[in-house]
């Protein structure tokens, strides 16, 4: 309706003028929400558009902050590939780390929103609620440091003795062999955020209708109901929180350092973002720091478009 | 229909079988546990005399409960030459500045995408849907050259003005006011001879009520859990989350004013979430995305 008021103000029509023309007759009679746009998009360029453009420019450079940078090719990405070890377990271990949580978090997500969704309003808040404030919570998480800690106050160890499953107590966080799965688990326990209170949303908007011409076209059960009704109707929802849940699942690198400490024992956690962190914060190396966080980007928005195609094959 | 309709309350339940329910129950009682336990966990520890906080092994429930460990906080953290004050100062203005500018800024941005119509709407708002695709971390290096080109390496400014350009508020905003603010209102309110920004102003932003809440709860939570940053060096600009990280450094013996503090710093987003959770589900409602 904002288009038929633009279209009475509007001095010129569109078949009168060039195309051109037409646009800058558009922008001028729409000054304002050029002007109500520009601070925020002013700051997200320069805080979110152009250091991505800046890492692609430096990928390319042996920049380390002191002197001017030098055009050095491909070099940095060659050296990633082929001679850095390190960050070859870091792609294996970010993969393995998205590969399970994200998809896992995202299901987990819609089957506790949906299950919630079936619960009498009242106690569907509370357990909302439940679900929700570890990912709200900030580092609580630290919390399954103390549970699985070593000493006398690992909680874990000491029912383990107790039940007489173990004889002494086992260095969860410096095991490799352990801490890969424990920051899986403490990383799906913060995970229930944003995308799941959208699920949850979801399902509430739903017309009841539907379900009661579902069931006398002949559906069955809740899960075909799930399948041929409820999902295809939250397709953007689903949309949304696989995009979360993506960007979650390669964003955990902070939790893994907390804790098992950075580097983590045999670098058994160590993922693309630790390698990041490790060249751009502690070294210095900005060029081949930059070349890492472009292989992170190409690697998130690969998986995006993944998953966009994939998803859009729901309910068909 | 030959099969019995089962009711729950006396609405027909349609396609629900006992089994599922009751597998539903048991599915959520064991899931609800997992999340809930650890939470529960640190309160329990936060309550804990020495003596408990000692004994082995340790027990999901407290004997005398005290609130020692947060008195503790501050005898603790007295001694160190930034006073504890100082850091819960330094996370409460963080956090009240970041989530204001990110409210006027994110909102004016997404009433000019939601209701405007001009050259270039789209393109803008498939740039800001594509930076939902990728983890800000990602962008640390470079983030820390252009804040250290404007000298603002170690100033609040620093994490502040970053936080106010958000993306998810101003996404969820939009998404918002383009189903529930009807374009007829905004229209006469025109007509009555109101400008764009008075309309904004006095219509269209006391009608998305729910999704102020939705973006500050957003911006706030991201803020409110900033822990150590690379951006600031000075102690007595560092967050409450950074000084609990020192706290739990101290070992087993602080461990009962770490988990304090822990609940401390829980129980604010927590109780914002509690106290607005409608109205985030009526936001999240119109949170989808069109493929």
């Amino acid at each position: 309706m904002s288009q038929t008021n633009a279209e009475t103000k509007r001095p010129v029509k569109r078949s009168e003028v060039s195309k051109l023309r037409w646009t800058w007759e558009e922008m001028k009679n729409n000054k304002t929400a050029y002007f109500m746009l520009a601070p925020f998009f002013l700051l997200f360029i320069i805080f979110t558009i152009l250091p991505v453009f800046l890492s692609m420019l430096l990928s390319l450079t042996d920049f380390n902050m002191l002197q001017m940078p030098h055009w050095v090719g491909i070099s940095n990405f060659t050296r990633l590939f082929l001679d850095d070890d390190i960050f070859i377990l870091a792609c294996q271990n970010t993969l393995i780390f998205a590969a399970i949580t994200g998809p896992v978090s995202y299901l987990l997500s819609l089957l506790i929103a949906w299950f919630i969704n079936e619960l009498p309003p009242k106690i569907r808040a509370v357990v909302t609620l439940i679900f929700y404030a570890p990912s709200i919570s900030g580092q609580v998480y630290l919390i399954w440091k103390t549970l699985f800690s070593s000493d006398s106050y690992g909680w874990v160890n000491a029912t383990l003795i107790d039940l007489g499953a173990i004889s002494e107590p086992i260095l969860w966080f410096e095991n490799a062999e352990y801490v890969m799965p424990l920051c899986i688990v403490v990383a799906l326990w913060t995970s229930l955020g944003t995308a799941f209170l959208s699920f949850i949303a979801g399902f509430q908007t739903i017309d009841r209708s539907m379900y009661e011409a579902a069931a006398v076209d002949g559906i069955k059960n809740r899960w075909q109901e799930l399948w041929y009704i409820t999902l295809p109707t939250m397709r953007p929802q689903l949309m949304f929180g696989a995009v979360l849940a993506i960007t979650n699942s390669f964003g955990f690198g902070g939790v893994v350092t907390a804790l098992c400490g950075f580097p983590s024992v045999d670098y058994a956690a160590h993922t693309i973002m630790h390698h990041l962190d490790d060249y751009g914060g502690a070294r210095y190396e900005i060029g081949y720091a930059s070349s890492i966080a472009v292989v992170l980007f190409v690697i998130m928005f690969a998986s995006n478009i993944i998953i966009k195609k994939a998803l859009s094959k729901v309910g068909e | 229909m030959a099969k019995k309709l089962r009711t729950r309350g006396h609405r027909v339940v349609l396609n629900r079988s006992a089994g599922g329910d009751t597998g539903i129950t048991v599915v959520l009682t064991i899931m609800g546990l997992f999340m809930f336990l650890p939470m529960y966990y640190v309160v329990i520890q936060s309550l804990k005399p020495l003596d408990e906080l000692f004994m082995f092994p340790p027990k999901f429930i407290v004997m005398k409960p005290t609130l020692e460990n947060f008195t503790d906080l501050f005898t603790l953290m007295g001694d160190s030459w930034v006073p504890f004050s100082r850091y819960i100062f330094n996370t409460v203005f963080i956090t009240i500045c970041g989530t204001v500018g990110n409210l006027i800024f994110a909102s004016m941005a997404a009433y000019s995408l939601a209701k405007l119509r001009f050259p270039g709407r789209n393109a803008i708002f498939q740039i800001i849907v594509m930076s939902l695709m990728f983890h800000s971390t990602v962008n640390q290096v470079t983030h820390f050259i252009i804040l250290s080109a404007f000298g603002w390496i170690d100033t609040y400014l620093s994490i502040i003005v970053p936080s106010m350009a958000t993306t998810i508020g101003l996404y969820l905003m939009k998404q918002f006011m383009e189903t529930s603010v009807p374009d007829t209102v905004l229209e006469s309110a025109r007509l009555d001879g109101a400008s764009e920004f008075r309309t904004y102003l006095t219509i269209a932003m006391p009608m998305v009520k729910p999704a102020w809440l939705t973006l500050i709860i957003e911006c706030f939570k991201n803020l409110w859990n900033s822990g150590s940053s690379i951006y600031i060096h000075s102690e007595e600009l560092k967050t409450f989350n950074y000084a609990i990280q020192q706290i739990l450094s101290g070992g087993i013996a602080r461990s009962g004013a770490g988990a304090a503090a822990t609940v401390v710093m829980m129980l604010v987003p927590i109780l914002v979430f509690v106290l607005n959770q409608s109205q985030i589900i009526e936001t999240m409602g119109s949170s989808g995305m069109k493929d």
